[in-house]
């Protein structure tokens, strides 16, 4: 019996497909059977960030109508074999899905499945709806800037509503200098205002973009920061206890500065 | 930079942008989590007005309501200017004397 789990935000570009790929690639180098879910659909984006672009038949609004079956849509991952795609319709809308059509669907796929990710689309409407649907519970992505915790704050709101309360927090794209500084909302700034477990700080890395660039997820990247941020918080999906990461490099001018006391 | 120059003058009065975005996050998410509208916010306002007239002068072009984050929990806090103290509140008190 697997779990499924909804990578949502609200805002939109603050990381729910690039983390949606990385626990997916994480969980799967485990020995976990995983599928991902894209439902973003008209903007799909979880095939190009795995590499599976050029491999898609089928697709989400397909299995959703009955005309295939699940099975036919979903696309192995090369390396990495026990991880499918489910994608989406790139030129369908939010419509063509529903919350129930989902439920469905994920409840077929529960018994082949250890996790079921399901990247959700931005926004609070049809489509955030149907993504929430199914889920057992959500991974709640922000930034550490006042419009995305807000938009977070208004997440978990809606979750709330929707009877959705095992939320899970990830904050991404750190930039410690700033944090450092004082010049970005920190840690336990956003823990306090938004109250609920954290289970990921991952860091701004260049490293992301140049993973993303080749289609292979950066957690498969040691040398990377946010690689070994997205590696902790598989370990913390699979019930470890693990310390967060200091994501804090000094250089010669931090030491300086932490010297002179400014 | 220009901040860690004005510390070391013994200047210090200017926050750190982090500390203003967590100020402004609380203010904001407590209307986003209230769900107030600015219409109902005008109604508590007017019906305030209508009570507190009857025992005072007050200035309602100053008056100012509004959310406030006290110590994990939501205070409305409401700043009238009263003019003064109608008599007849005054004599009333005294003859409860
Ligand atoms: N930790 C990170 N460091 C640097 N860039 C990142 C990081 N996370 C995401 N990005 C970049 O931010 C952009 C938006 O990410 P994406 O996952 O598509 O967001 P969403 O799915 O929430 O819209 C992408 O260009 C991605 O490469
Ligand atoms: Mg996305």
């Amino acid at each position: 019996m697997s779990d499924v789990i909804v990578v949502t935000s609200g805002k939109g570009g603050v990381g729910k497909t690039t983390t949606t790929a990385n626990l997916g690639v994480g969980l799967a180098k485990r020995g976990n059977k995983v599928a991902l879910i894209d439902t973003d659909t008209g903007l799909r984006n979880l095939d190009l960030l795995l590499g599976l672009e050029n491999r898609i038949m089928y697709d989400l609004v397909d299995v959703a109508t009955g005309r295939i079956s699940y099975k036919k849509a979903l696309v192995r991952h090369k390396k990495h074999e026990t991880l499918f795609l489910l994608p989406t319709s790139q030129i369908r809308d939010k419509t063509a899905v529903t919350g129930q059509q989902l439920i469905d669907i994920c409840n077929e796929m529960r018994g082949e499945f250890d996790y079921i990710l399901i990247d959700c689309p931005a926004g609070i409407e049809q489509g955030f709806k149907t993504a929430i649907a199914a889920a057992d519970y959500a991974i709640v992505v922000t930034m550490p800037e006042v419009a995305a915790v807000r938009d977070a704050d208004k997440i978990i709101g809606e979750l709330n509503r929707a009877d959705k309360d095992r939320i899970k927090l990830v904050v991404n794209r750190i930039r410690s200098h700033m944090v450092d500084s004082g010049d970005m909302l920190d840690m336990d700034d956003i823990n306090d205002i938004l109250a609920i477990d954290c289970i990921g700080q991952v860091p701004d890395d260049e490293m992301v973009v140049t993973s993303t660039n080749r289609g292979e997820p950066v957690i498969s990247n040691k040398k990377s920061l946010a690689g070994q941020a997205y590696n902790n918080i598989v370990g913390r999906i699979c019930g470890e206890q693990i310390p967060f990461l200091d994501l804090r490099k000094k250089t010669l001018f931090d030491k300086l500065k932490q010297i002179l006391h400014v | 930079m220009l901040r860690a120059v004005m510390k070391l003058f013994g200047r210090d009065d200017d926050k750190p942008s982090g500390k203003i975005a967590r100020d402004r996050l609380r203010v904001v998410l407590i209307h986003d989590r209230a769900n107030i509208s600015p219409e109902v916010v005008n109604h508590i306002k007017d019906d305030i007005i209508k009570v507190i007239s009857t025992y005072m002068d007050i200035n309602q072009h100053d008056m100012e309501i509004s959310l406030s984050d006290d110590d994990n929990s939501v205070a409305l806090l409401a700043s009238i200017p009263v003019k003064r103290i109608k008599p007849q509140v005054m004599s009333s008190r005294n003859m409860h004397r």
